[in-house]
């Protein structure tokens, strides 16, 4: 038997050894494990620059360093953690190492392409980084870079804003490759309508990555030609259009946040029937909300806009379509909650953290209707209460999604268990955290803290307080959750330890660098728990 | 795979194409002596849209491939109207 069949992708079958036979991969899992690995990196950088604006908050007034790093930290730590860490998260991770396995096929359909987007990935994460150590200083424009200033200001945008160019390259060329590899790859039998939800999700996901990418990056382009060649594109003092560019980079920064939460809602999908023992509730229901949020997401651009100027009927076109978005979300929830109802729950870690995403995405969620009302919106519009919905979608959401993602394919992708006691505790710490962080947020913005300030008023100080101290519990919970899974090596995995019906359950665990010895026949739908 | 038969396109075809795209780039720089206001750029982009379709249909093959690309390339094409329609929509009504 060949080696490839025999063999597990973690032990090296290939031509080259150590670190050079992972630099030179081209099997999705171990390109699943690279990305997150990086990601790792970053995401731990993100949060410490995170705590440190923190600490600067504690109180009133300077505390350790002044605004202008203040602007310029805030700036990296929106930069890193969404263009490096969860625009390209549960695709890029899961959709690497588990949508192959979940459609039954050998690898994705261009491997080399795979290992390709990879490299485009570091090298715009690295320059990214590196923008903060060059030419006139860290950029201070916000993750945005709204023109005029980002055109204007002489720090160093530039460096910053082609990072997130090439970032986007690495993103429509993963998003090109699931595309194919779901169309042509997967397994006989297994038509469109009995593929697993989370393909379906990082199907969705992967078209708005190859249709909307694009469109940030000739945006950042022009932020380049503008500072470089005076065009006049978004400059109001050259002859153009500030608000021209708000709509080019919200074109896609808005669906970038579908490219975000769709591969986590396909998670939890995945993780409820599972440990429910219960067919999916609302099969294709889920699996055309995943298209109807991809589809209608596109289209709600403009509700960042609302208080920028653009005119009151595209204001009320866009609130409408906004409402709209939340209806196929609420489906998934609703799904959800009835594949739970009356199922063999088994409270494993995987299925805490995907409650904890759960809770944690509908008040996300509902917040979010509050901004995307137009009279409310101009009442919480750039406070406190944004950067608490933001963080509630995104690291509620897409971050706990991320976590439960981990803890559920963590034997499939090591071969070996965690210890349990341990992942709850970590989960505790860090919901407790992340509540105590984020949620003074909200009622600070109503109150009017702005957002990306500095300095505040006294009235502000006990919420800023508790938000800090949120801030350190989700710390040591990350920290106790990163031990637990990375320290040491638990028991053996066995292929199915949560009794899953998908097909990375019937394989080895860590499987093969084949995956499959043959490929299977779909004959029924997944999550037959019948 | 399942398209394995090549398809090869008359010359004649293609000087066809080639004439239609000189015809269609002639009116996008005449239409830039009409004073069309608000609708200069719907006019411009609609010319440039239908010499994309023709570009895609014969240089590119589309039309003697699969439909599934077909619907590919309308459903793209329909974002893009309906974005750059929002987007301008916007110039237009404020």
């Amino acid at each position: 038997m060949a080696e490839t069949t025999t063999h597990s992708y973690l032990e090296n079958t290939g031509r080259y050894k150590g670190l050079l036979s992972w630099l030179t991969t081209t099997d999705h899992k171990r390109i699943g494990l690279m990305y997150m690995w990086a990601m790792m990196v970053f995401f731990l950088v993100g949060v410490i620059l995170g705590e440190i604006m923190r600490l600067e908050l504690f109180r009133p007034g300077q505390q350790f360093f002044n605004a202008q790093t203040y602007n310029g930290i805030f700036t990296i730590h929106g930069i890193i953690m969404i263009f490096t860490v969860v625009i390209p998260g549960l695709a890029a991770v899961f959709g690497n190492f588990s949508m192959p396995l979940l459609i039954g096929a050998h690898d994705v359909a261009f491997p080399r392409l795979n290992l390709f987007s990879w490299y485009l990935f570091i090298a715009g994460a690295a320059i990214a980084l590196a923008s903060q150590f060059m030419g006139n200083g860290p950029p201070d424009t916000g993750w945005t870079f709204y023109a005029p200033y980002s055109t204007q200001t002489h720090t160093n945008v530039v460096a910053a804003v082609f990072g997130a160019f090439v970032l986007g390259f690495s993103s429509i060329l993963t998003g090109l490759n699931f595309i194919v590899t779901i169309h042509r790859l997967r397994a006989p039998g297994m038509t469109f309508f009995k593929m697993p939800l989370f393909p379906w999700s990082i199907y969705a996901t992967a078209w708005i990555q190859v249709l909307a990418t694009p469109i940030v990056g000739i945006t950042l382009l022009m932020i380049i030609a503008e500072r470089w060649f005076r065009i006049g594109f978004f400059d109001p003092s050259l002859g153009g259009d500030p608000i021209l560019y708000q709509h080019l980079f919200w074109i896609y920064s808005h669906p970038a946040v579908y490219i975000m939460i769709l591969p986590a809602m396909g998670v939890i999908t995945e993780i409820i029937p599972t440990f429910s023992q219960k067919r999916i509730y609302g099969y294709r229901a889920i699996a055309m909300s995943s298209l109807a949020i991809a589809g209608v997401g596109y289209f709600v651009w403009a509700h960042h806009m609302f208080t920028s100027g653009i005119s009151t009927t595209e204001r009320w076109i866009f609130s409408l379509l906004t409402f709209l978005v939340a209806i196929p979300s609420a489906i998934k929830v609703f799904n959800w909650v009835g594949t739970m109802y009356k199922g063999s729950i088994s409270l494993k870690p995987p299925f805490i953290f995907a409650l904890g995403f759960i809770f944690l995405f509908m008040i996300g969620g509902l917040t979010g209707l509050v901004q995307g009302s137009l009279a409310t919106d101009i009442h919480v519009h750039d406070t406190a209460f944004v950067v608490a919905h933001f963080h509630y979608i995104v690291f509620g959401g897409v971050g706990f999604a991320f976590f439960a993602a981990l803890h559920y394919w963590y034997p499939k992708m090591f071969g070996r268990m965690y210890n349990f006691r341990r992942a709850n505790i970590a989960f505790a710490f860090m919901f407790i955290g992340f509540n105590l962080l984020y949620f003074p947020q909200f009622i600070l913005g109503l109150m009017g803290m702005p957002r990306r300030y500095f300095d505040y008023l006294p009235q502000f100080t006990a919420g800023q307080q508790i938000s800090a101290v949120g801030g350190w519990l989700l710390l040591v919970g990350i920290i106790i959750m990163l031990v637990n899974l990375f320290s040491k090596k638990g028991a053996k995995a066995p292929d199915n330890p949560w009794g899953g019906k998908t097909l990375e359950w019937t394989i080895p665990s860590p499987p093969t660098v084949e995956n499959f010895e043959n490929i299977p026949e779909v004959t029924e739908q997944p999550y037959n728990y019948d | 795979m399942e398209h394995t038969e090549t398809h090869i396109t008359d010359y004649r075809v293609y000087g066809w194409v080639l004439l239609a795209l000189l015809v269609f780039t002639t009116i996008t720089i005449t239409v830039t002596w009409i004073d069309l206001s608000a609708f200069t750029v719907m006019v411009a982009l609609i010319i440039a849209s239908v010499k994309s379709v023709i570009v895609l249909r014969y240089f590119m093959h589309l039309k003697f491939e699969s439909k599934m690309f077909t619907v590919f390339v309308v459903m793209v094409l329909s974002i893009y109207v309906l974005v750059i329609g929002l987007t301008f929509f916007d110039y237009l009504l404020r």
